[in-house]
């Protein structure tokens, strides 16, 4: 029902669509689009050039990232980023990029305009392809000598790529059962 | 003054200073003597503030980095519907920038027609409405799912506000840009340092979401967005992205950190449900509640607070034994849909020990669960949405805890 009003709500927006209505704001330039677009879509796109090693990734981590993450990924004050692979339905989960994180690709979106915490966006595109092959190269996810750049890193298959389902709620009460028996 | 009245008066007195054991500086005789100010107040000015007397707060930020972490609405000392904008929660993950709204801009980009860039002052130009809606964290309540070891409900369910926001409908940015056929999610990121976004359905956007420039009648806090933020009604609070600078349509959403890493949520079988954005519907006693003390017996007014992310509130009921009778509580009109609404019970204490508990039912149907039911199917580990019937235990002494 919900989904149906929605629907009927879209279409006249989609439509009207082409033409304007209170003409304010301006086009920006192709370059100052380019120039915010830091978003990295799941299938690569918005990946800028560049590329990094596993071993210019561990020359990385350890000048800009090991102090809040631990040596190797493990955690300190921050966040483990490696380790946790087959805890996610025991009592004690540990959540890391290896263990939980669906796409390379969010790592690289992260990584690259958020870290490091103190200096967030100061990483260049090759340090940021090079620690992202860093800590997923620590996870077993890429080899020692894999290149991560706008081609390999899409092609990443992240070992919990199929561990996310969607909203199921309501799940508690009559109207769960209700929807359970449908 | 009649003679009984004025020995009324001085028995007050007497047993007063007896009872706190202090002698009223200011008058020997009486508390009604005081026959007011003799000197002027203060003079005019341009900018209000509270009474000195006044030191309601929210809660103090911890932790190593301040620019990282959250501070809760001191929900147990707010009246009626609306936060006052200084009490509202914050959660930042990089700080509140420092933003000029002349050098403020919004993009607007991807998959429409035209790209658009908007100032903050040609949005305000554009047609707008207010609402008012509830902002809560999915990590509200998050200490509520093992040991109640929250003190009262501030740290229990201090990261849900409530505010009247003012802007512009989304849907009219978006036709203004012209959204293109298959554009189906977009993505929303602010101008903090880390950058924070999410992704959501267009949908939303074209049924309620705004772009707001206006809390409480006057320009957003910093802490709240300035100059501009989105305001997703009744969706869990990290997706109402403050400091709003980008949006960027697409045709499936971005699986950025917060909505993978983050805002999912881990269930016993190890499978994660992700873009889980509705805020079910939940209510609290505000008072009786934790840390708080009742002096004496007798007349007391239970009062608290319910929201759905789904609409409207019906019903709220209250139970003063454990759950085993339940009073519909009277709600106070209008209720905003997606928004606070304040419930009140009168209640007479029998001194003796109680179990206060409220339970609220939005326009769905949907009836707030206790947190058994809850674990039952999410197990512990989800962290997020708990949603749960909250207890507050009432002894004899009168003191008030979490249960």
């Amino acid at each position: 029902m919900r989904s149906l009003f929605v629907v009927v709500l879209a279409l006249p927006v989609f439509l009207m669509a082409q033409s304007p209505k209170y003409k304010v704001g301006r086009a920006p330039t192709a370059e100052e689009v380019k120039a915010w677009d830091v978003s990295i879509g799941p299938d690569g796109s918005g990946l800028p050039e560049g590329s990094g090693t596993v071993a210019e990734g561990k020359d990385v981590y350890s000048r800009r990232c090991q102090r809040c993450h631990g040596a190797e990924g493990k955690g300190a004050d921050d966040a483990a980023l490696v380790g946790g692979q087959g805890t996610l339905a025991t009592p004690k989960p540990l959540k890391t990029v290896g263990s939980f994180w669906p796409y390379a690709t969010s790592l690289f979106d992260y990584t690259h305009r958020s870290m490091p915490f103190k200096d967030p966006g100061t990483l260049t595109p090759n340090q940021v392809y090079a620690v992202v092959a860093y800590i997923l190269n620590l996870n077993g996810i890429i080899g020692p000598d894999d290149k991560m750049n706008a081609q390999t890193l899409p092609k990443v298959r992240m070992p919990n790529r199929d561990g996310f389902v969607k909203d199921p709620r309501p799940d508690t009460g009559a109207k769960s059962k209700k929807k359970a028996v449908k | 003054m009649s003679d009984n009245r004025r020995r009324f008066l001085k028995l007050g007195v007497t047993l007063g200073s007896v009872l706190t054991g202090c002698n009223r500086a200011k008058s020997p005789t009486a508390e009604l003597d005081d026959e007011g100010p003799k000197r002027l107040g203060k003079p005019l000015s341009e900018y209000g503030e509270r009474s000195s007397f006044e030191t309601v707060k929210r809660s103090t930020p911890t932790g190593k980095n301040l620019e990282i972490g959250a501070t809760r609405t001191p929900l147990q000392e707010c009246y009626g519907v609306i936060t006052p904008s200084s009490l509202h929660f914050e959660r930042h993950h990089s700080g509140v920038p420092e933003i000029d709204p002349a050098q403020h801009r919004l993009l607007i980009h991807g998959m429409v027609d035209r790209p658009l860039v908007f100032t903050v002052e040609e949005l305000k130009r554009l047609p707008s409405v207010s609402r008012v809606h509830f902002v809560e964290c999915a990590g509200n309540s998050g200490s509520e799912w093992g040991p109640k070891t929250a003190p009262n409900v501030q740290n229990s369910h201090g990261l849900a506000s409530c505010s009247e926001w003012t802007g512009v409908p989304l849907a009219i940015l978006l036709e203004e840009a012209g959204v293109q056929a298959g554009a189906k999610w977009l993505v929303a990121e602010g101008a903090d340092p880390c950058k924070m976004s999410r992704s959501l359905p267009i949908q939303k956007a074209l049924d309620d979401i705004l772009v707001v420039y206006a809390q409480n009648g006057e320009a957003i806090r910093p802490a709240q967005g300035y100059p501009l933020r989105l305001m997703v009604p009744g969706w869990e609070g990290n997706i109402n992205v403050k400091w709003l600078r980008r949006i960027k349509v697409s045709a499936e959403p971005f699986y950025t950190k917060d909505e993978t890493s983050k805002y999912t949520e881990l269930m016993p079988d190890g499978k994660a449900r992700i873009f889980t954005f509705e805020m079910d519907a939940k209510s609290v006693i505000t008072y009786p509640s934790g840390g708080q003390k009742l002096l004496k017996p007798g007349f007391h007014e239970i009062r608290g607070l319910a929201w759905s992310g789904r609409g409207r509130i019906e019903k709220v009921e209250v139970s003063a034994d454990g759950g085993k009778v339940w009073t519909a509580a009277k709600l106070q009109e209008p209720r905003h849909s997606k928004a606070f609404t304040p419930f009140r019970l009168p209640w007479t204490w029998d001194g003796g020990e109680a179990a206060l508990m409220s339970r609220s039912t939005d326009e769905t149907g949907y009836v707030q669960p206790p947190v058994e039911e809850l674990i039952a199917v999410r197990g512990l580990n989800s962290n997020y949405h708990n949603n749960a019937i909250k207890t507050w235990k009432v002894h004899p002494d009168g003191s008030v805890t979490n249960a």
